[in-house]
């Protein structure tokens, strides 16, 4: 059924059915190429060495084998990193980590790959490598430039503060998980050129990298990023280094070629969320206001810097969640280290800081004896003064109260407490938990140059319409957001326009598809280039409703139709479109976006990164079982701000899984390395995200009604990654639940992630806590 | 004979010269039917899952959900396979798919072909009759989009449909579990023999071969350690070797019976065995996976292990020469090493029935509950005489040792001695000499020891008032602990 608009409705996914019937193409799935090839990596099996040798003669003679190639053979700039020229797409003298990409074999199939990869024998002088975050700091192996913020005087009020403690957190890392692993296809076209079929969330850096790597400009090279099978922020990045070895193997043998990596091959070669160690000093008044912060983030970035200072900078503009900090001290640093280089995923660096204020809050609620959700309350953000963070930026539009009163009435917190406490009394081995988590986030890539868009609107005069823009669909419905936009600006129902391939020859320089700004600018692009159109229609339109010229403002385009308001006679807009060609009026326009008003001085840590925040809060119910640490999570409620919804089930969508995924880098998931630099954990058989069981049995998500946002395409906000932190309510209630196994009053020492075993531990030491007061009170 | 014959998406195939180790996986998407999806190749994603029609135990069909990364191709010999693109009519959507297009269950879509599959199954199904076993149901399948709240909603609306279409036909007529097969391909060679004889036969010419059932473990040997494997003989279609049987005194179970048929089938005669089962691995696995594929695979971290050897489960081996019978116990004889000898198979497990009275449970404890691998199993039987004396004590555990084993010393704690908290910690310390197990990825050794012997505390709480605990309404953990309604005890 047709409706006047699509926009804020419900609206199925885009790609749905063809997701469903088997239909939709991923890099992978795409028919070969006459003669295509294959390529495989040859990794480095050391965290750290030095190539003393490298002799492929044997590997060469291999049956099948086209091309064994290694750094010498890079035309051009051996360079894939975004931001650094550290990363080296093949090594080069050095290996800084197992997994590290040494070599490429090309042949005919997988199998002649990996007998000739048997065969090539690189030799390494092993050097000592620095895994940890401790170990890097101290030997002063750092990335970049540290980050300061500060407000006020941190020393004196903890001088003067009623409670003041300190500690050390740590967050894990996070393998993406994405289920379609990392693939590009390279094919040589006629003069040199070449198309990059590349799973990507950057098909412009990919674009950029392959002809930096391939020594031509970047007109040669066309990138395509059809769907990917899921993203994360892990193909941000880290596709650059296949699609460019995927162009360097088609170069040298003059054939297509195509490197996808298995599941293992992703997990060691890939980088991840990066692991912090942080550090603090906090003081509370009495009555539970936070009164001062000192803290030192170490990012851990892994051998190369790739995106960790821009995702440093982000956690320390997230230190502050939702909370006011009167006097606060930040410093961020990133580490250098021997393990793969570790990126983009979702909420950048957000999480890992706001776990650092969380676990402050749950601990300052734990020796005051109250309930941490009034604690959160108590220190949000509220009015001027306090209403300005640690980097000076306002905080306008403040829905942290209202999300916390609605969310507090719908989710029936109190009552739940309450209740919890008489059930934990009378079960000794089983305890339940609750928690409650605000969260705020800030919308805008922090380095304010990247937040620009583009998109390519064509009309043919049958009056189909195709829709280019910059932004990529990892799953996160961007084609149904940017379908709606533009049926919504051009007056047709969302069957008439094709989403097409994101293809750096419809639109060029685009920024990653990243930040969870992919709607936010693509959609104003998209809604530009319609307008334009739009306006060219008009007196085409006008003229066939028989008005004159200067009545073609009043022309809107509405179902399928040009028409005035109050008139009578509508016109198809085929017949619209069709005129307009034979009248020689363009039925193609470009449109272009850039964010306003953002810009921040990272030496004075201050200015205005975001655009605006979004906010959200959960609520969160466990149970957990004392004697083997396994928990459930009964219950979660959800009340999340995406403005006024473009799409809200799409939105609801993004909110459920961000969730479940936060909640999965909090307990399940574990990325393990040994004392080498080799991952362990390399395939889902040991890295395990949350299965279906692990999703609340009992689910209320509900996107804030009423609540659009100003300077923002049509009052709605980005939401991929803001409900990611949603996920950390688990740890506040697994605390909780923890806690009811002790005595009231005492601190929970809880490591992250929160799996069977650290849980456990906790509950002994809950335990044996109390065990120790009964011992000291007799 | 040196063609595969079977149907794909309703039409014969016949394959020639292909190696016999080649997944059904690698070769849809050699095929082009690129709809099934690679996520992992071991079994433990769910994004290459199909349906395969399987004979049920009164030899009619039914349409089962299996990972095709875990499929050999020679293992489809005489069967019916359908994938993502094979479940629609014409345009007509399944309703596995218009379930997951209209509850928005893809995102990325990666997942989503398996999921659907796994959906396929379960509309077929006439069993899925309580809200959790939908969970285990699509337990199999991982999703890292959408954190699954609409994959549930697309379950609960087609679980146990049934609607009147092809499949359902389909499925009402006799399927056969294949046919009989010799395939050679190179070096490679692959037997499917269809009765015990023939089975016998090729053992004793071969006893060289492997044995394979339903290669849920031994296919990892070729998806991940690259093996050639030259020569492997199937069990899987020798009817005898897949039946169950309920005895008074004992029920003998095939080995070749696949597991999710062991799940429905000892759900009232077997209920320790049944909730081991709800927590293993996943419905995928489980519908290929079988008993004796368990058991003798001989894991430490097996799960069927530690409940049999608590129940007292004895094995049946036999080659052309006869049979003999073993006490499980001295089956396993060191790590990953068995009492079969070259050319001779399991053909059954049979395991006592619980007499009245007897406490009798397992338990198995993971970092994930669902599709993961234990950390710690345990299978725990105890008698107590008219005094409340115990007089009999098994307690075997999986992931503390080398082999799943038996805990001699807490057993021998326990016997003669009254079933109480004071006996049962005595036992618990006990097991500290039983075991030194090992630190790994997936736990440590405190954990392992630790959790071991909770798990006997929480047995000795759980069988209070139910001797043989059923699988729980709401099956949160293994361990399943009620709140008392008198308060702290
Ligand atoms: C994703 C995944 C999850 C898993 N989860 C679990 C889990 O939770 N718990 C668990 O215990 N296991 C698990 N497994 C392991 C495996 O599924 C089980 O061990 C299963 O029961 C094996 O049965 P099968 O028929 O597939 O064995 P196969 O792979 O066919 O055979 C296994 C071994 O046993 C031998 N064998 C099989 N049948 C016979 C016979 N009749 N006579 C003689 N030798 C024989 C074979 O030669 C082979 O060495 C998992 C595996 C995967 C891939
Ligand atoms: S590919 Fe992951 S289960 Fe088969
Ligand atoms: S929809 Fe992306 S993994 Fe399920």
């Amino acid at each position: 059924m047709s409706q006047p608009t699509p926009l804020h409705h419900p609206a199925l996914h885009e790609s749905g059915r063809l997701h469903a019937n088997g239909a939709a193409l991923y890099v992978d799935d795409i028919p070969p190429p006459k003669g295509m090839l294959v390529g495989q990596v040859i990794p480095s099996p050391v965290a750290r060495g030095r190539i003393v040798s490298i002799d492929a003669a044997e590997a060469a003679q291999v049956p099948g084998v086209y091309a064994v190639l290694f750094a010498r053979d890079v035309p051009g700039h051996n360079q894939v990193g975004p931001s650094f020229p550290d990363e080296p797409l093949l090594a080069e003298g050095e290996v800084h980590c197992v997994g590290q990409i040494v070599g490429l074999v090309v042949a005919e199939d997988l199998a002649a790959c990996r007998a000739a990869a048997a065969k090539v024998r690189v030799k390494y002088e092993e050097l000592p490598a620095l895994l940890t975050v401790e170990q890097a700091d101290a030997a002063g192996s750092y990335i970049g430039t540290p980050h300061f913020m500060q407000r006020g005087d941190p020393d004196v009020a903890l001088a003067i503060a009623a409670l003041r403690f300190n500690g050390v957190v740590e967050t894990p890392g996070q393998d993406h998980f994405y289920l379609e692993t990392h693939c590009a296809l390279a094919i040589p076209g006629e003069d040199g050129t070449f198309t990059v079929h590349s799973s990507t969330q950057h098909p412009s850096e990919v674009q950029a990298k392959v002809a930096e790597v391939l020594h031509m400009p970047r007109s040669r090279v066309v990138v395509l990023s059809p769907r990917m099978g899921g993203g994360f922020g892990g193909k941000e990045t880290q596709g650059n280094h296949y699609a460019a070895l995927a162009a360097l193997g088609a170069l040298k043998t003059r054939r297509a070629v195509k490197v996808w990596l298995d599941r293992d091959e992703d997990m060691t070669q890939t980088g991840k969320r990066h692991p912090f160690r942080m550090t603090y000093e906090a003081g509370f008044s009495s009555d539970g206001m936070i009164t001062a912060l000192k803290a030192r983030l170490l990012a851990n970035g892994g051998w190369a810097a790739d995106l960790t200072i821009p995702i440093l900078d982000r956690s320390l503009f997230h230190a502050d969640n939702a909370y006011f900090l009167p006097h606060v001290r930040l410093e961020g640093r990133a580490v250098r280290t021997n393990l793969p280089s570790n990126t983009a995923f979702r909420g950048f660096g957000g999480p890992q800081g706001m776990v650092l204020i969380e676990e402050i809050f749950n601990r300052a609620a734990e020796r005051l004896g109250l309930d941490p959700a009034e604690l959160r309350r108590r220190n949000y953000y509220g009015d001027a003064p306090r209403n300005v963070t640690q980097y000076h930026q306002e905080v306008k539009d403040n829905r942290l109260a209202r999300i916390h009163q609605e969310l507090m009435a719908s989710s029936n917190y109190v009552a739940r407490r309450a209740a919890i406490e008489k059930f934990n009394e009378r079960s000794p081995h089983v305890k339940r938990g609750i928690g409650m988590q605000p969260v705020k986030f800030g919308i805008s890539f922090t380095m304010s140059m990247l937040n620009q868009a583009g998109a390519l609107v064509l009309i043919y005069s049958d009056g189909s319409v195709q829709l280019n823009h910059g932004g990529t669909e990892m799953g996160q419905g961007l084609h149904t957001k940017m379908l709606v936009v533009a049926a919504h600006e051009l007056g047709l129902p969302p069957e008439r326009i094709r989403v097409m391939t994101t293809a750096t020859d419809k639109v060029p320089n685009t920024s990653a598809t990243a930040a969870s700004s992919g709607a936010d600018l693509n959609g104003q692009a998209v809604r530009n280039a319609c307008a334009v159109l739009r306006d060219r229609l008009r007196p085409v339109a006008a003229r066939l409703l028989g008005l004159s010229v200067e009545d073609a403002h009043r022309v809107v385009f509405l179902d399928g139709h040009a028409s005035v308001p109050g008139g009578t006679e509508r016109v198809p807009w085929e017949k619209v479109t069709e005129r307009a060609y034979v009248e020689q009026v363009s039925l193609s326009a470009t449109g272009y976006y850039r964010t306003p008003d953002i810009k921040y001085d990272r030496a004075q840590g201050r200015g205005k990164p975001f655009h605006y925040f979004a906010y959200g809060a959960a609520v969160v119910e466990v149970e957990l079982n004392g004697l083997t640490g396994e928990h459930r999570m009964l219950r979660a409620d959800i009340l999340h701000d995406v403005g006024d919804s473009l799409t809200p089930t799409i939105d609801r969508g993004q909110v459920e899984g961000a969730f479940v995924q936060g909640v999965g880098w909090l307990t399940c998931e574990e990325v393990i390395f040994d004392a080498k630099g080799r991952v362990l954990t390399h395939g889902p058989s040991t890295y395990k995200i949350p299965a279906v069981g692990e999703a609340p049995e009992d689910f209320h998500v509900a996107l804030l009604d009423r609540a659009p946002q100003d300077g923002v395409i049509h009052g709605s906000k980005a939401v991929g990654e803001p409900p990611f932190m949603l996920g950390i309510a688990v740890v506040t209630a697994l605390r909780h639940a923890v806690g009811a196994f002790g005595q009231v009053g005492r601190e929970v020492e809880l490591a992250l992630p929160a799996s069977p075993e650290a849980l456990l531990r906790a509950v002994e030491r809950a335990r044996s806590a109390v065990a120790h007061g009964k011992a000291r009170a007799g | 004979m040196d063609v595969i014959r079977f149907t794909l998406n309703g039409q014969s195939v016949e394959e020639r010269g292909i190696a016999p180790t080649t997944t059904l996986l690698n070769y849809l998407r050699h095929r082009g039917l690129t709809g099934t999806k690679e996520g992992c190749a071991e079994g433990d994603c769910g994004a290459c899952t199909v349906a395969l029609l399987e004979e049920a135990p009164d030899g009619t069909g039914r349409w089962r959900a299996v990972n095709s990364c875990l499929v050999l191709l020679p293992m489809l010999q005489g069967r019916e396979v359908v994938t993502v693109e094979g479940i629609a009519d014409g345009d007509r959507a399944h309703p596995a798919q218009t379930a997951m297009v209209q509850n928005l269950g893809s995102q990325c879509g990666y997942c989503t072909p398996g999921v659907v599959m796994s959906l396929f199954e379960a509309t077929y199904r006439s069993d899925l009759d309580e809200a959790w076993k939908l969970d285990d149901q699509m337990c199999g399948n991982l999703c890292r989009c959408t954190g699954y709240r609409p994959i549930r909603d697309a379950a609960k609306a087609v679980a146990g449909t049934r609607p009147r279409d092809r499949f359902l036909e389909r499925a009402a007529v006799r399927a056969g579990q294949g046919m009989k097969l010799a395939y050679a391909a190179g070096v490679q060679r692959y037997f499917n023999p269809v009765s015990v004889g023939e089975l016998c036969e090729l053992l004793d010419t071969h006893p060289e071969a492997r044995i394979v059932s339903g290669g849920t473990d031994l296919c990892l040997e070729v998806t991940k350690k690259r093996r050639e494997l030259p020569l492997l003989i199937s069990v899987e279609g020798v009817p005898e070797l897949r039946r169950m049987e309920r005895r008074p005194e004992a029920l003998v179970l095939g080995a070749a019976a696949s597991l999710s048929d062991v799940e429905a089938f000892t759900r009232e005669s077997c209920p320790p065995l049944h909730r081991m089962l709800r927590y293993f691995a996943s419905r995928q696995i489980k519908n290929r996976g079988t008993l004796g594929g368990n058991v003798c695979n001989a894991s430490p971290i097996g799960d069927t292990p530690p409940v049999l050897l608590a129940l007292g489960a004895s094995v049946t081996l036999r080659r052309s020469s006869g049979t003999r019978t073993v006490p499980l116990d001295a089956f396993f004889l060191d790590y990953r090493k068995t009492a079969l000898q070259a050319g001779e198979f399991l053909e059954s497990v049979t395991i006592p029935s619980i007499p009245a009275g007897a406490r009798a449970a397992a338990y198995k404890v993971s970092r994930r509950r669902e599709l993961d691998i234990s950390a710690v199993a345990a299978g725990f039987f105890v008698v107590t005489d008219d005094a409340g004396r115990v007089t009999e004590a098994r307690l075997a555990y999986g992931g503390m040792a080398a082999i799943p084993r038996r805990a001699a010393g807490a057993e021998a704690a326990l016997r003669g001695q009254p079933w109480n908290e004071a006996s049962v910690e005595k036992a618990v310390a006990a097991l500290a000499k039983d075991f030194t197990p090992i630190s790994d990825l997936r736990a440590s050794a405190w954990y392992r020891a630790t959790v071991a012997g909770n798990l006997l505390r929480g047995f000795h709480l759980e069988t209070r008032d139910q001797h043989v605990p059923h699988l729980p309404q709401r099956p949160n953990a293994t361990l399943h602990l009620q709140p008392s309604p008198g308060g702290q005890s």
